[in-house]
């Protein structure tokens, strides 16, 4: 009997509870909608090359404040994958502490996600919305064409001038900023310094998927280590690209791939690999924690992050870090929405503006030695000054 | 087959006047087992999942100790606005629904292609593969020609549903003739087909032009599914005739199984291939027979995927549907009309899911699991009949085969 009541008791308890749950409509919801209602001044539409820069000067910039919204769509690594689209997130974040933004997130599961995704935020009246990698920029294309009013931010895309992106007047989308980096000039520096520090004369690297975003970082890796050669007279081996292909893992999440792919590096004596495939570098740190446990002497070098603070459990392996800083290219596209209400230029970061860079070495500073990072930093000034060339073929595409 | 469809002559598994409910439901006979069971399992889930959520939210539970009435506030609004997102955006409006439709098209066609292998005693862990292969086939027709849609969509399904069929048979021929176990064989034909996807796809043959990436070109719009809102000109409501086009398929399936002989003959190998042997009917070529429907199934879900949704094909682009589909091919109590609703279902927990994820804190890892406890307690409806003390008619009575068999 007593049984009997408390079922229904649960019974009622839990229609009570889908009632309630369906009826409350809260007032966040219509701030939402308001700061929605605010033009989001879309740039200039670009006819000719010249980039979306300029919002037109004499139009009244609404103050969002506080109500603007900037939601990101992350990959399926998600936001906290101590790499790619964690870094990405902090752009966010950081947009959140000092400019009073509100900000969301969705994690895609897998491919289909990414519209449907991309969708909801459009929906629920984003102001800005970030979308976390090449593999999104379809669907951030067809997004952008079909609501030409929502502002859009693509990382690992050059929006301009190639984008196939056509509005429903079959004018280039301009509702598009393309966050792109010039990695291979961290990338050189990273191969120049592996070669440097490498004891068996064979440097390693493997992708996640053949697309340039991922191939940038091991271009300039190769080319960085066949300087060093130039100049030293040594011989670098580089596997796992020759230029054209490579190691792959075709994806980004699986941490044993990661693994394997470094053993892999490992057993062929490989004594410096660079994985550039997000949190998959992870299985590649601890295949390399083992093998130097038991003897081996191999280092790893991060990517996106510095790993040193983003995964401190490999400090201890931790050569440096190719620095991808997409938080400072999202927190300020989030600050021109909110400042100047247009999306701003399209974004190349390269090491003269800081956008990329190498990490500190940490632990392996005495490793590297006073020599070599001096080298290391007369090379990246004449990088920034352009008197040294990365030899990446597709540089001047970005 | 349909030569050899009887129509006055009812099948042998006909008891009378509650078939035509039993049929429909296939779940037993009385509206307890079909309506109230499934409810109050729902419910009963979404109890639980307010235990999950309460107990995984660690700063409100720090807040229990100082200030119980913030904490209970704050618990208050992460469970009722989680749940109200996963019932708004799931039926709650014109795009919600849409997205349900979107999500339950694939999981329909994929769950009867587990259903049918039930049916018939075979477990089909492949739809995971059949639909790779099935989806490749429809890219490639719907890339290699330029047609006019009401050629082009059907030849593309035609293409997906052989290119699924031979994929499917494979494993069905496998155990008629040698035994090899399907369970085994499906499952390594998965692998195969996800690698060879993508070794097709960085083939000049798939590959779209200027990527260096396993990417497809996309198909012409002529091979795709029409948007059934096409006419408001809102992209945000992306329901196509894919979901139409399932239902149809699970009409089909329900005729094939219960009105043709050869239905009867997949059911009867299903319930005893020895017996069916004695019978005289050909068990090697039902089990191929079997599986290559499942195959063909399993590839027109794959095939709903790209015409539908995808339009191109990227690595894995079947999205674990395969692997759904065994659940939902098992709430649905193998009938296709069960797999219909449990279609639903799952697309409204899809897309009420992913708005679960936009309107609260909730990490779409407890989205899933929430997901999850709903599944499991629809899937074990003793479990609810026992808490509810519901009396039903003859438990022994499910129609459920492939477990046990």
């Amino acid at each position: 009997m007593l049984k009997k009541r408390l079922s229904l008791l649960a019974l009622l308890a839990a229609f009570v509870l889908v009632v309630a749950a369906c009826g409350d409509d809260d007032a966040a919801d219509q701030t939402t909608t308001a700061a929605t209602a605010a033009p989001a001044t879309t740039a200039a539409p670009a006819t000719t090359a010249a980039p979306a820069t300029t919002a037109a000067p004499d139009e009244p910039i609404e103050d969002m404040g506080p109500a603007a919204l900037a939601c990101m769509v992350s990959d399926q690594a998600g936001i906290d994958d101590k790499s790619f689209n964690e870094v990405a997130w902090r752009g966010m974040l950081q947009a959140e502490a000092d400019l009073g933004v509100t900000v969301e997130f969705l994690e895609s599961q897998d491919a289909t996600d990414y519209r449907v995704n991309i969708d909801a935020f459009v929906e629920q009246g984003c102001d800005l919305i970030v979308t976390v990698g090449f593999l999104l920029a379809d669907d951030t294309g067809a997004a952008a064409a079909d609501n030409p009013d929502t502002n859009f931010a693509i990382i690992d895309f050059p929006v301009f001038p190639d984008a196939p992106w056509l509005d429903a007047d079959g004018n280039m989308v301009s509702n598009v900023r393309g966050l792109t980096y010039q990695t291979d000039e961290a990338g050189f520096l990273a191969g120049y310094l592996a070669a440097g520090v490498s004891q068996t004369g064979v440097i390693g690297t493997f992708g996640g998927i053949n697309i340039p975003p991922v191939t940038v970082f091991m271009e300039g890796y190769r080319n960085g280590a066949a300087y060093y050669d130039s100049i030293k007279g040594t011989e670098t081996t580089v596997l796992g690209w020759d230029g054209a292909d490579g190691l792959f893992t075709d994806n980004f999440t699986s941490l044993d791939d990661g693994r394997s792919f470094g053993q892999n590096l490992l057993d062929e004596g490989a004594d410096v690999i660079l994985p550039v495939a997000g949190p998959v570098g992870l299985g590649t740190g601890q295949a390399i924690l083992d093998f130097n446990a038991a003897g081996g002497s191999a280092m790893l070098i991060g990517v996106d992050a510095d790993m040193f603070f983003s995964a401190p459990e490999f400090g201890s392996i931790l050569l440096t870090s190719i620095l991808k800083n997409m938080d400072a290219s999202v927190f300020n596209t989030i600050n021109n929405i909110v400042n100047l209400g247009s999306l701003g230029n399209q974004y190349l970061g390269t090491i003269a503006n800081g956008g990329i860079g190498l990490a500190p070495f940490h632990d392996f500073e005495a490793v590297v030695g006073g020599e070599l990072a001096a080298e290391l930093a007369a090379l990246q000034v004449g990088i920034s000054d352009g008197s040294i060339s990365v030899g990446f073929p597709g540089a001047d595409e970005g | 087959m349909s030569d050899q469809q009887r129509p006055d002559t009812s099948p042998p598994d006909g008891k009378g006047t509650s078939q035509f409910f039993q049929d429909l439901t296939g779940l037993g006979i009385d509206w307890r087992s079909a309506v109230l069971v499934p409810v109050l399992a729902i419910i009963t889930a979404l109890l639980v999942g307010v235990v999950v959520i309460v107990f995984t939210d660690l700063e409100a539970l720090r807040l229990w100790g100082s200030d119980p009435g913030a904490a209970l506030s704050k618990t208050w609004s992460s469970v009722s606005g989680g749940y109200k997102a996963l019932f708004v955006g799931s039926f709650g409006s014109l795009r919600a629904i849409s997205e349900t439709m979107v999500g339950a098209a694939p999981l329909i066609l994929a769950g009867l292609s587990v259903a049918i292998g039930f049916r018939a005693g075979l477990f089909n862990i492949g739809t995971e593969g059949q639909m790779l292969i099935g989806g490749m086939s429809a890219i490639l027709v719907g890339v290699a020609f330029q047609l006019p849609l009401f050629l082009h969509l059907p030849l593309a399904l035609i293409g997906a549903a052989i290119g699924g069929a031979v994929w499917g048979a494979v494993p069905g021929i496998l155990r008629a003739k040698t035994g090899a176990h399907e369970v085994i064989t499906t499952i390594m034909l998965n692998l195969i087909a996800l690698n060879l996807v993508v070794y097709l796809l960085k083939s000049s043959l798939f590959q779209a032009e200027g990527r260096t990436d396993p990417i497809s070109e996309t198909v012409a719009v002529s091979a795709r599914f029409p948007r059934l809102f096409g006419y408001l000109h809102d992209s945000q409501v992306r329901v196509t005739a894919g979901i139409i086009f399932a239902v149809l398929v699970a009409w089909f399936i329900y005729w094939l199984l219960f009105k043709t002989t050869l239905g009867f003959e997949f059911r009867a190998v299903g319930m005893n291939p020895d017996g069916a042997h004695y019978a005289g009917m050909n068990v090697v070529f039902l089990y191929g027979a079997v599986m290559a429907v499942a195959g063909a199934l399993g590839g027109l879900a794959g095939a709903d995927q790209i015409l539908s949704i995808l339009y191109r094909g990227s690595p894995g682009f079947s999205a674990g549907i395969g692997f759904d589909a065994i659940a939902l091919a098992l709430l649905g109590r193998s009938h296709p009309a069960g797999v219909v609703a449990a279609g639903v279902l799952f697309g409204a927990l899809r897309s009420g899911g992913q708005v679960m994820q936009v309107e609260t804190d909730l990490s779409i890892d407890l989205i899933l699991v929430i997901q999850a406890l709903i599944v499991v307690f629809i899937a074990a409806p003793a479990l609810i009949k026992a808490i509810y003390r519901v009396r039903t008619g003859r438990a022994a009575d499910l129609p459920t085969t492939g477990w046990g068999t």
